[in-house]
């Protein structure tokens, strides 16, 4: 990864503009051709830095509920607990996190309030946690707008 | 939002065509003229159902190969002070008040991205001279289980 990579993906970050070309318009910003910046669009979605080239929506203005879930579940039974909660489309990040007490945190995005009870209610049948805690944020002090390289 | 949006929704939520004209090609798949494509998506825009059409990268393979959830305990007349300090750093991606529980004290959460965790805990204490806060944890991520975007309709 280059420098101009690295322009080209703090600008890809900041959104593509709606017009109809461009890789144009973004390549002219940066002082390449059309060509050169969609060849390099190309490597970097190829070599997986770019997970996704696409629309970024904000899900509550598309009227979806999200939330936020720590669980404590013995380390034996992670593996377990990992493919329980994935099998939901509705969970979108998973992490394994060092804390002492709750060591499993994801996110849920479903489309209502009483579908991401029914999803908690399920998981906590079925892999039994020692604890539970949904944690939905009360204030959005900032949402994710890009990473600067 | 009519039925329309929710296929223009669902397409936009894939990959976009990585050619000279990819919104012409998402149009043509919808049966509209790119111009009515792009009239949509500025609409979507305005109304603040689509951010914008960009990049999610993959933060390890891009360099960021430490993430860290910071979790601050903020007195609640201080959380409007500092939520605000914390939002302004580059590293720090994400940050909420959530709820807090008798075993779990801490109220905001920042999502802090770094080179190592070395970097992680270096602009924690940044966030923490300039906020004053000094009750936190940072609880590292040991393993991605899961990351997608979500699939909408």
């Amino acid at each position: 990864m280059d420098a101009l990579d690295k322009q080209l993906l703090n600008r890809l970050q900041k959104g593509l503009p709606l017009v109809p070309r461009p890789f144009e318009a973004i390549g002219e910003e940066l002082g390449i051709g059309e060509a050169e910046t969609l060849a390099r669009v190309r490597q970097l979605k190829a070599r997986g830095i770019v997970r996704r080239l696409g629309g970024i929506f904000d899900s509550r203005n598309l009227g979806f509920q999200s939330t936020l879930v720590a669980l404590q579940v013995p380390e034996d039974r992670v593996e377990e607990a990992a493919a329980a909660i994935n099998a939901y489309p509705e969970v979108t990040h998973h992490y394994l996190r060092d804390h002492e007490r709750y060591n499993l945190w994801f996110t849920l995005i479903a489309s209502n309030e009483a579908r991401i009870q029914e999803i908690l209610e399920e998981i906590s049948r079925r892999i039994a946690p020692a604890a539970i805690r949904n944690l939905p944020a009360k204030r959005f002090f900032k949402i994710q707008v890009d990473l600067p390289l | 939002m009519d039925d329309l949006d929710r296929a223009i929704i669902a397409l936009l939520q894939q990959d976009i065509p990585l050619n000279e004209t990819p919104y012409a090609s998402l149009a043509a798949q919808l049966s509209l003229s790119p111009e009515e494509l792009l009239e949509r998506l500025g609409s979507l825009q305005e109304r603040g159902c689509l951010r914008r059409v960009g990049a999610v990268l993959r933060h390890q393979k891009a360099g960021f190969t430490a993430n860290a959830m910071g979790v601050w305990e903020v007195p609640p007349q201080e959380i409007e002070r500092v939520g605000p300090i914390m939002a302004s750093f580059p590293e720090v991606t994400h940050c909420y008040e959530r709820p807090t529980f008798p075993d779990w004290s801490y109220n905001l959460y920042t999502m802090i991205h770094g080179k190592d965790p070395k970097a992680c805990e270096r602009v924690a204490e940044m966030i923490s001279q300039r906020t004053g806060i000094t009750r936190y944890r940072l609880l590292f991520s040991l393993r991605e289980l899961k990351k997608t975007s979500m699939s909408y309709f």
